[in-house]
């Protein structure tokens, strides 16, 4: 792969159209799945955490989608909707200091030792 | 739910308002789960949310529902004056019926007997949460984001609309700072009927432009 090649690949862009992964206006797809269903209550609190925490001016709605982007199309076929916003929410605020990676593996840890279901482990 | 009506063949796997239930509390503990568990604690410990704020922000979530759109719709049938205000400045107008519409620009499109709008947004999810809630899971999928703007007479056929040709559609994408929502034309036969009554035809996918209003 040549250098501009390489740069190209590594901004996630499409080899086609130059399009990156996540603008999907116009392309090939099948039936719309009709599916829906009632949030659970985690994913409304990761919701909330993200206006919460836009609202206090900790990031922006442009760096939530800078983050859902950035994690590329493997993260969108495999991951849920929320669990990719955990994510986003997530690296938002490792990045702007408001707690460390260490903090959160520590505690993540811990909460997985209080039970087996969200649940058991919702509140320390 | 007990296993004692034979033969009635209720599904039990369907909540109050017709979808699946959402295995949750006591399906087994996800890595995100743990994540969202162990952010919000920190978050709350660093003095930076408090456990009041998260749960009054989900009321508010749960608070907003399509009954808001279709009250500003209903409006909008019934007051010619509230209607032109609605599509000149539909954040302005919704915030008028006490609606919190938050920083974001809402534009309002009418459906006439020409024309058929239709919203989505390719490039991610945003859609007019303020005013309808969370956005239906399909409208999120990557088939409704890619073929919406190509096909949009086929997709809205899945979806049970059949726009004749003679009319034209209209796709709207939205972006993160502007949000659409449809107003769906009067149904026929509504003369009679009050704004409260009228607001009881207008669904979700309607004002979305998935649907048309139901029928009185």
């Amino acid at each position: 792969m040549d250098s501009a090649a390489a740069s190209f690949y590594l901004c996630g862009m499409s080899d086609t159209d130059g399009r990156r992964w996540h603008d999907m206006g116009g392309r090939d797809a099948g039936p719309v799945p009709k599916g829906e269903h009632d949030f659970a209550l985690w994913e409304k609190r990761v919701d909330a955490l993200m206006m919460l925490c836009s609202g206090k001016g900790f990031f922006t709605v442009d760096g939530l989608r800078r983050a859902l982007e950035d994690m590329g199309e493997d993260a969108f076929e495999t991951m849920t909707y929320y669990e990719r916003w955990m994510a986003a929410v997530n690296q938002n605020l490792v990045e702007q200091g408001v707690y460390t990676l260490e903090e959160l593996g520590t505690r993540m840890e811990e909460i997985a030792q209080r039970g087996d279901s969200y649940g058991e482990a919702q509140d320390g | 739910m007990p296993h004692d009506h034979p033969g009635h063949d209720h599904d039990h796997g369907l909540s109050p308002s017709g979808h699946p239930f959402r295995a949750d509390n006591d399906a087994p503990l996800t890595y995100w789960q743990r994540m969202e568990i162990a952010a919000r604690e920190l978050l709350i410990e660093k003095g930076i949310v408090t456990p009041a704020e998260v749960a009054a922000q989900i009321d508010a979530m749960d608070a907003r529902s399509p009954a808001n759109g279709a009250a500003v719709v209903a409006r909008a049938w019934c007051d010619p004056a509230f209607k032109a205000r609605l599509l000149s400045n539909g954040s302005d107008a919704c915030r008028e019926m006490g609606f919190d519409i938050g920083a974001l620009h809402l534009v309002v499109v009418e459906n006439t007997e020409d024309v058929h709008n239709l919203i989505v947004c390719t490039l991610c999810s945003c859609y007019p949460r303020t005013l309808l809630g969370l956005p239906p899971d399909w409208y999120k999928t990557r088939a409704y984001r890619s073929r919406a703007v190509i096909e949009p007479r086929k997709v809205l056929r899945e979806f049970g609309v059949d726009v004749p040709d003679s009319m034209t559609v209209r796709v709207h994408d939205s972006t993160a700072d502007m949000r659409y929502l449809v107003l769906p034309a009067r149904p026929a036969g509504t003369d009679g009927m009050d704004e409260t009554a009228l607001a009881g035809l207008v669904t979700r996918d309607s004002m979305i432009g998935m649907g048309l209003p139901k029928q009185p």
